[in-house]
């Protein structure tokens, strides 16, 4: 029974632990729509300073600077392009997580479609490989299992 | 012989992509600045060892200028301080400081500690003009020529010999040779 006061204690301190952590953003918006967007917006956006942290869940001021321009600029009612535009001309296409489709990132786009062609390819080659090794084995079942 | 013709050009040409992108990815990651080309901001903030004056970037029209992102809270920047210092006295270009989310006390205790090396120090409290330059750690130092225009962005702690490298070669040659 004992070990189960310690397995429970553990954990609601993992517990206590995430929600400290998760309390990095205490923005709220004046309305659920504006509070979505904003939270869409600060996870997709990432911290320039320690790259592989959205905006929403640093703790580095930068992130503090660039969540309240997140927010200031929906306010004043600009679009979510608005604010991804604003974003990447200052920074680049590096700062959104989920890059746009350009000249510059077309490979990195069309590589999962790429590599899943050539596998497909190979898987095809592979297959009909063994169907006609199978196609030109005379022997008889029995012999394989003797032999082996 | 054959069945590894297809194994090694796939290592092949996976080695010779991998060694395209280490060689194009520059020093501790350093990402592309989008403003290279582009015009730089334009700014009005207070200028941080006069109390009261302001400073409007587009006075700098006309001329060659470093802009140089620094705080007192920035490890990195004590440790390019000297070169900053070295730049400024060879007088190629007027360094122009942007003191990024610091405080005046601090700040100003700084430079009397350390020289200041800044024809002008302008003081971004919330970090606002920082964000317009796509700044995301300080130090961070930016080459604007006469039109305006940022022509190279360097991250990181500026020593003599990244001045010598990178920003001298990109100054037409009357300005370099006054060194």
């Amino acid at each position: 029974m004992k070990r189960h006061y310690a397995t429970i204690a553990l954990l609601i301190c993992i517990l206590l632990a995430t929600r400290t952590s998760q309390a990095v953003d205490t923005t709220q918006m004046p309305t659920p729509a504006l509070q979505e967007r904003y939270l869409g917006l600060t996870h997709e956006l990432r911290c320039m300073q320690c790259q592989n942290e959205a905006i929403a869940d640093s703790p580095v001021s930068l992130a503090a600077d660039l969540r309240r321009q997140v927010a200031e600029m929906l306010l004043a009612g600009k679009s979510d392009d608005d604010v991804r535009d604003y974003m990447v001309a200052r920074y680049g296409d590096f700062i959104l997580f989920r890059p746009r489709v350009s000249s510059r990132t077309i490979w990195l786009w069309s590589a999962p479609g790429i590599l899943l062609l050539i596998g497909a390819a190979i898987a095809v080659r592979v297959t009909r490989q063994r169907a006609a090794l199978v196609d030109q084995d005379k022997e008889p079942v029995e012999e394989d299992i003797r032999s082996s | 012989m054959n069945r590894f013709v297809l194994p090694l050009g796939i290592f092949a040409l996976l080695a010779i992509v991998l060694a395209i992108g280490i060689k194009h990815s520059p020093e501790k990651g350093t990402i592309p600045s989008p403003l290279i080309g582009k015009a730089a901001p334009t700014f009005t903030l207070p200028v941080l060892t006069e109390a009261g004056r302001t400073f409007n970037s587009a006075d700098l029209k006309g001329r060659w200028y470093l802009f140089n992102v620094w705080g007192t809270w920035c490890g990195e920047c004590r440790a390019e301080h000297s070169a900053l210092l070295e730049i400024a006295k060879r007088g190629e270009v007027p360094v122009i400081g942007l003191d990024w989310k610091d405080e005046d006390p601090t700040a100003l205790q700084w430079i009397q500690d350390l020289g200041n090396p800044y024809e002008v120090i302008a003081a971004d409290r919330d970090g606002r003009i920082a964000i317009d330059w796509g700044v995301y750690g300080a130090p961070e130092t930016f080459l604007v020529d006469p039109h305006g225009i940022v022509v190279f962005k360097y991250v990181g702690a500026l020593t003599m010999e990244a001045w010598e490298t990178k920003f001298v070669p990109k100054l037409p040659p009357r300005q370099a040779a006054k060194s």
